[in-house]
């Protein structure tokens, strides 16, 4: 049974058609990949998804629960979260907070409790340091831990975006760009970087991407995009000798 | 290692074994009850002195409950003095109507109380715009909202109209004030060190991602304008049973602006600035009041000079360590501690 079931999701934007009839169903534990020019629609179907925008038509189904109509922090919480393709880190907060922030879903102690700092709030609170600072120290970030998150550089705000994600406990994660504004080595480490938080954390990946490099070399498979259409789908070596990909990227070919 | 000394920023070295202790707070918190009680009891405090020590506290209260809303969530709320109007007509219409005459002493606290719950009602319909609106246009709408409150209490004969409401026996003394000031501190630096309170953060740096994050907003934006208004109620109710007389006009916008200049003056998003804030204004202009009208001209002046040099105030963004948790601290240590012992343990 697919983990997520994404049927015929329509958007449109006053008129404009972002998204139209698209759809896709992952299984457990793939790693997806969805590809496209620019202004091709791909992070509005994240957008979607996480219902940041409510889709006009279709439904999308979390392990046979519907998404559309929730609201993001549900869906949230229903197991499903993502990374941003220009990094939206809590900038002012320390990178300790911006990962406890993210189990808001899961904490157990009511606001009362929390005014008044008695019953479950202390080993709650306790509870979700620790946390945070373990996932932290996976990804190498708890040295840092009291810095403002602006005051990181570059490479480590997206790896603390991605670990912010991962707090939210989620079985789906989605990747908004996480290869811009890196260079063919580092790309290189962050394929192997995905692979590992898919095996560490045992999650499900969609990816966003614009290198083809990441995407040809670790996605199982591929969709692509084009003014809002789904163009084709199938294996990375499909998708290479798909003519219709090769016209969205590089125009038709002139016979000249 | 930078932000830890920023933390420290306020205070020499020596200090911190002295505020690191887990028994300062109730000590300090005690021995101030119990002087307050003293100077209750004995009168050696001068009155006027005493007022002043009281109007030191509400105007704490007050600007520690507005920095919830326009520090710590980012919202720009002139409707302060709107929830602080309720609070005092509630309290004031229970004292002088309402409870038995001879045991009105005994029944203050409940007026108090009940004058912050009937504005923290208020200030849960106040939240409900703040769902769909941000910024400037949250502004207008408290703005709107503390106009309203103002007419409505004109139109109401019941309560005075336009002459105002008196009556109120003298009960706002220097030990139910210190009471209400330490509760007010204690229970919003209580909030803002929970993860109600870290939501409340993250709604002012981005609130989409925020909500992408498992933040519900919405509960967090209830969350923080029930505490603010309730907050703001009881000072109100403080206010009119100090100064044993109000009427509709002393709660319009330029009170609001009044709390806006300490919440400014002091730094936002943080209790220690929001505490120095109130005691410097209200002193301040104490000590300037023999220059007359020319005091509204300096302090305007100040608050121009601090806003080009010191533009996020006195604290701004930054907290005394003595107002976090030692918990908050401790934690993080032990963790650390733990991790030196067995390296692979977390992996």
């Amino acid at each position: 049974m697919p983990l997520i079931e994404i049927n015929k999701i329509t958007h449109r934007f006053a008129g404009l058609c972002a998204v139209s009839d698209f759809n896709l169903a992952v299984l457990p534990h793939e790693l997806i990949g969805i590809i496209g020019p620019n202004g091709a629609g791909k992070t509005t179907v994240f957008n979607l998804i996480t219902g940041v925008y409510r889709a006009s038509e279709g439904s999308i189904k979390l392990e046979g629960k519907e998404l559309v109509g929730l609201t993001p922090h549900q869906i949230t919480s229903s197991g499903i979260a993502r990374t941003f393709q220009n990094i939206r880190l809590f900038r002012e907060l320390s990178v300790l907070d911006n990962v406890r922030i993210a189990h808001y879903g899961q904490i157990a102690y009511t606001p009362a409790e929390a005014l008044l700092h008695i019953g479950r709030f202390h080993a709650e609170e306790k509870r979700i340091t620790n946390q945070a600072m373990d996932l932290l120290s996976i990804f190498k970030l708890d040295e840092s831990a009291n810095e403002k998150a602006k005051n990181l550089p570059y490479g480590l705000q997206r790896r603390l975006e991605i670990a912010r994600a991962l707090a939210t406990e989620p079985r789906l994660l989605l990747l908004d760009e996480p290869a811009a504004g890196m260079n063919p080595n580092e790309i290189i480490q962050l394929m192997e970087f995905i692979r590992w938080i898919r095996q560490t954390f045992s999650v499900t990946i969609i990816l966003i991407e614009h290198q083809m490099r990441l995407v040809m070399g670790i996605c199982e498979r591929l969709v692509v995009l084009d003014f809002g259409a789904t163009i084709a789908q199938g294996l990375p070596s499909q998708i290479q000798a798909n003519p219709k990909v090769m016209e969205a990227y590089l125009g038709e070919e002139v016979v000249l | 290692m930078a932000s830890i000394k920023t933390a420290c920023y306020t205070l020499p070295a020596h200090w911190h074994t002295l505020t690191g202790n887990k028994y300062f707070w109730p000590v300090f918190v005690l021995a101030g009850l119990a002087f307050c009680m003293a100077v209750d009891t004995f009168d050696f405090v001068d009155l006027y002195l005493q007022l002043i020590l009281i109007y030191v506290g509400i105007n704490i209260i007050l600007t520690v409950s507005l920095n919830l809303i326009n520090g710590y969530m980012g919202e720009f709320s002139v409707g302060h003095a709107g929830f602080m109007a309720v609070g005092a007509y509630i309290a004031s219409l229970l004292t002088v109507y309402v409870f038995p005459p001879g045991a009105v002493g005994v029944f203050f606290p409940l007026a108090i109380l009940a004058g912050g719950i009937g504005a923290a009602l208020v200030g849960f319909l106040v939240a409900i715009p703040s769902f769909k609106t941000r910024g400037d246009y949250l502004a207008i709408v408290t703005l709107a909202f503390c106009m309203i409150v103002k007419s409505v209490l004109e139109n109401i004969d019941a309560v005075g109209g336009p002459r105002g409401l008196l009556g109120m026996e003298k009960l706002t003394t220097l030990p139910w004030v210190f009471f209400w000031t330490a509760l007010s501190v204690w229970v919003i630096r209580n909030l803002v060190y929970s993860n109600f309170g870290r939501g409340v953060l993250s709604i002012r740096e981005d609130e989409i991602a925020s909500d992408l994050m498992s933040v519900n907003t919405r509960q967090v934006k209830i969350i923080a304008f029930v505490v603010s208004s309730f907050f703001a109620g009881i000072a109100g109710g403080l206010f009119a049973h100090a100064l044993q007389f109000i009427n509709p006009r002393m709660f319009d916008i330029l009170k609001s602006t009044d709390i806006l200049i300490m919440v400014y003056l002091g730094g936002i998003a943080s209790i220690s600035g929001s505490i120095l804030g109130a005691v410097i204004y209200t002193i301040l202009l104490e000590i300037l009041r023999p220059l007359g009208i020319w005091r509204m001209v300096l302090m305007p002046l100040m608050l121009v000079l601090l806003m080009i040099y010191r533009p996020r105030g006195i604290m701004g963004m930054r907290e005394a360590r003595l107002f976090t948790p030692l918990r908050d601290l401790v934690t993080e240590k032990l963790w650390r501690q733990k991790k030196k012992e067995a390296p692979d343990a977390t992996d």
